[in-house]
């Protein structure tokens, strides 16, 4: 709440400065009437006070806020005595997050002694100490800085040219937030995986047979065997993907084909957008028809013809996850079919052929790559699909081929390993970093391959 | 010359039945694809809304309350905190079935009555204390088996062992039923409760805030990055190594799985920068790397529709570049972007995966009331229900699932009339 006081004083402060600043400009030509003799359009004096007056405030505001824990922590723990800092790393942690709670005055595991309590009224003192100085130096610096670019308007000032720099270093900057984006998952999940991968080794990660990720806390603990080959979630999600596959290609091909070559045009304006209302139901929500609904069918419906079926088989994931696809395909398939140019068609038209021949002969061929490229962005969509996997699929690493199985995959035992308690020093933790890392790999490779093939083959009728 | 012209033309004849008739199922076979999608849609939703709709409304029981001023403050001092409304429950339904005797039994009619009973007559009394001494009428909830039985969703037909409701309190149920002190009303605790480990106590207002406050860090910073990420890329950006490097990571950004992006907040959000567990405030951060692909997307699509013509007539009247974008090709630009960010938020209303790996699948009872309090996000809700065993939870899960639509179907409106009223034709 603090923050937000602060936050809106230099709001405020800001709003002050625009003020100040184009007043100034006026000022230091004579007035309104000779607003001509400025460089510049009064407003953007305006906005250069404004910019001196927030920017340098705001960077250190959040510079402040991102490092205050930690060197609060630092100095928590500089200030204890000899004894309690020779700890090791985690016992520390404990006596770091009870003086912490402590002084919030919220309940704490253990004792509190008078070491404690010292600790906590210093972490305190600490903390509004630090508040006390971010305020006056954030506004401090705020108006130092309004004061500064008040004295350098002058008539010949270019304002503009100086406010424009500003404000394409922030458009770019913006801009760069992509790549920092994926820079920062490739580093987060790589800085993790190498951590896992020095624990276990790269080959029995990608060659090993056995996934059994509960690791030991003590040595003689029952059923910690802690085996790490990730084989059976590759062929899990392969499974669960080509069952998806199955459904969603031909299904979303044929509905490309006959909306764009036979439907009349209200069949294909009613039905293209239900499905697009397909492509935009949460995922949780198949997960819940493909677990409540979809499972259950499925296992009848085997059982009815004697077959045995896993309640969370993945068939039933599959089928599903192919449901969700099926309007991706469909639309990118369209945008094939589309592109190839109509003289193409008509020729063929013209030379006798039906329109399934044209369309099998001509069209598809002339369409391939970009339905190929569509293909595999809807694998990578299904590969990386969590939350009907997640629902729908088990648990248990089967190496199994059958569909009517329960199977794991990658993004079901990400989710499984990291949601609950998470130590970061257990080959357990990390190994879904190792998954994630494998999983980013792939979709990328599949993606970028995918989105070639669309683009080239986009440009080469254009 | 004529010979085998005949020739040719008895060839093609001949063909002709089988290609009309490969023709004719190829046409069936697109027209059955077509189907198959449009007629999982129906099932979907007759499915949801038939399992769903029934949650809206919840099954109260009347019951005549002595409020006894022995039981609420035997020492003459009523502490709201401590009183046994618990037991004026209990009393009352005692009275109401006087015949019912034995601990067992008593145990079970208890059971008919939600926990919640108490719970409200206690507000009632803190509303208005003078109610002590005095004897009330309430419609208290019933306790979920009572609703599913009420509802049809327990069959009391089948052995007693294999339902959740004895023999015994069907037989109450009916003759409160035969009283008329047994009736549907409207479920208001689902809108107005966060969760609960009792199904009728559990409601979503938790989630739909925790899901409010995540999309308003969201579209703080989403759509003011994306906008501004687009008119670079757009308009200022040199065609050099770095913009293609730029434009094809977004690309890729855009098919990267959303669970990936739960790692990045994983090891970014919580574990470098420390930021607390659970909080809308890293769900929105997540949610936002998330959706900006979408919205830079939309929005360089958005700027390219504007003729180039404006920007020239703009730039002929001495405008700086700065200007011809800010004072011209943006506000005409927005209609676009708008579109493209309200359906980049729909798409980050119903994403869950990223959220669990951020801690966003806590129990939480609490109704969130700020960025940093732990939530849980409206399809994380929907997840967290739908493991749940209870049959009472299925049905909510449901109706919350309905809810989530509901609102993805408000925002997805809100974008074809943005577009369809703001579009224009140059």
């Amino acid at each position: 709440m603090q923050n937000l006081t602060l936050i809106l004083l230099l709001a405020a402060m800001a709003g002050g400065a625009f003020y100040l600043g184009r007043r100034r400009s006026y000022a230091v030509v004579g007035g309104p009437a000779h607003g001509a003799q400025l460089h510049s359009l009064p407003g953007y004096y305006g906005y250069f006070t404004l910019i001196w007056c927030l920017l340098p405030a705001l960077g250190l505001f959040l510079l402040w806020v991102l490092l205050e824990p930690k060197v609060i922590v630092a100095l928590i723990i500089k200030s204890l005595p000899e004894a309690q800092r020779a700890m090791s790393a985690g016992e520390l942690n404990l006596l770091v997050n009870n003086i912490q709670n402590l002084a919030a005055g919220d309940a704490i595991s253990g004792e509190v002694d008078a070491l404690m309590r010292d600790a906590a009224e210093r972490y305190n003192e600490y903390v509004s100490a630090s508040r006390r100085m971010l305020a006056t130096l954030t506004l401090g610096i705020a108006g130092l800085g309004g004061a500064i670019a008040l004295r350098r308007i002058r008539p010949e000032f270019r304002a503009r040219n100086r406010v424009e720099q500003v404000v394409l270093y922030l458009l770019i900057a913006a801009s760069s937030i992509a790549i920092l984006t994926t820079l920062g998952i490739v580093l987060s999940v790589l800085f993790e995986a190498i951590r896992f991968f020095r624990e276990v080794p790269l080959t029995e990660f990608l060659f090993g047979l056995t996934w059994s990720p509960q690791t030991a806390i003590r040595a003689d603990q029952v059923g910690s065997s802690g085996s790490f080959g990730a084989v059976p979630l590759f062929a899990g999600t392969l499974l669960i993907t080509a069952i998806a596959m199955i459904v969603a290609v031909p299904v979303g091909l044929m509905t490309a084909i006959y909306l764009a070559e036979y439907s009349s045009s209200r069949v294909r304006a009613t039905a293209k957008p239900l499905l697009e209302i397909l492509a935009g139901i949460p995922t949780v929500v198949y997960g819940f028809f493909a677990a409540l609904t979809v499972a259950p069918w499925v296992r009848t419906a085997g059982e009815s013809v004697g077959l045995e079926v896993a309640s969370e088989s993945a068939l039933a994931a599959g089928l599903v996850m192919g449901i969700m696809i099926i309007p991706l395909v469909s639309s990118l398939s369209d945008d094939a079919i589309h592109a190839v140019p109509t003289a193409m068609r008509d020729g063929a038209l013209g030379l006798g052929s039906t329109r399934s021949e044209t369309m099998i002969r001509v069209i598809l061929p002339a369409a391939l790559p970009g339905i190929v490229g569509g293909i595999l962005l809807a694998v990578s969509r299904a590969i990386g699909e969590t939350m009907i996997v997640v629902m729908a699929a088990g648990l248990s690493a089967n190496l199994t081929a059958n569909p009517f199985e329960a199977v794991t995959t990658v993004t079901v035992q990400i989710v499984t390993l990291l949601v609950g308690d998470q130590e970061f020093d257990s080959a357990k933790t990390l190994a879904a970093f190792a998954l994630g890392l494998v999983l980013f790999v792939v979709t990328l490779c599949l993606n970028v391959i995918g989105l070639t093939f669309v683009r080239k083959y986009r440009e080469q009728y254009e | 010359m004529t010979v085998s012209r005949k020739n040719s033309r008895e060839i093609v004849e001949a063909g002709l039945a089988r290609r009309r008739r490969k023709e004719s199922i190829f046409r069936a076979t697109g027209m059955i694809a077509t189907a198959v999608g449009v007629t999982f849609l129906a099932v979907f939703f007759a499915t949801l809304i038939a399992q769903g709709s029934s949650a809206f409304r919840q099954t109260f029981i009347k019951l005549d309350v002595e409020m006894s001023e022995s039981v609420l403050a035997p020492d003459g001092e009523l502490d709201l905190a401590y009183a046994d409304f618990d037991g004026l429950v209990r009393s009352a339904l005692r009275d109401a079935f006087p015949e019912v005797s034995g601990r067992s039994e008593r145990r079970e009619l208890y059971r008919l009555v939600s926990i919640a009973a108490g719970f409200q007559l206690r507000d009632m009394v803190s509303d208005d204390p003078s109610l002590v001494g005095s004897e009330v009428t309430v419609w208290v909830p019933a306790s979920s088996n009572v609703d599913m039985l009420v509802k049809g969703n327990i069959d009391p037909s089948i052995d007693e062992s294999l339902r959740p409701i004895s023999d015994a309190q069907v037989g109450w149920v009916e003759s409160l039923q035969e009283a008329g002190r047994l009736e549907k009303r409207m479920n208001k605790a689902l809108f107005t409760n966060g969760d609960s480990r009792e199904p009728e106590l559990a409601g979503i207002k938790g989630a739909l805030m925790g899901s409010f406050y995540m999309l308003v860090v969201t579209v703080a910073l989403a759509f003011p990055i994306g906008v501004a990420a687009a008119i670079y890329l757009e308009e200022f950006a040199p065609r050099s190594r770095w913009s293609d490097l730029i434009e094809v990571n977004i690309n890729n950004l855009a098919a990267v799985p959303s669970i990936v992006f739960g790692l990045l907040g994983l090891a970014v959000f919580i574990n470098w920068m420390a930021l607390p567990r659970s909080a809308p405030l890293v769900g929105g951060l997540v949610l936002s790397l998330l959706t900006l692909p979408v919205i830079i997307i939309a929005s360089r699509a958005a700027i390219q529709s504007v003729p180039p013509s404006i920007r020239e007539a703009a730039l002929g009247l001495g405008a700086s570049k700065m200007q011809v974008v800010f004072h011209h090709v943006l506000p005409l630009a927005l209609p676009g972007m708008l579109t493209g960010t309200i359906i980049g938020m729909s798409r980050a209303l119903g994403e869950s995966a990223p959220l669990l790996m951020i801690g966003m699948v806590a129990f939480i009872v609490d109704v969130p009331g700020g960025f940093t309090d732990p939530a849980t996000a409206l399809p994380v809700q929907v997840y967290l229900w739908a493991d749940s065993p209870e049959r009472a939870f299925a049905e909510r899960t449901s109706a919350a699932i309905i809810v989530l639509l509901g609102f993805l179907l408000i925002m997805n409106l809100a974008a074809v009339i943005i577009r369809k009223r703001m579009e224009r034709k140059w």
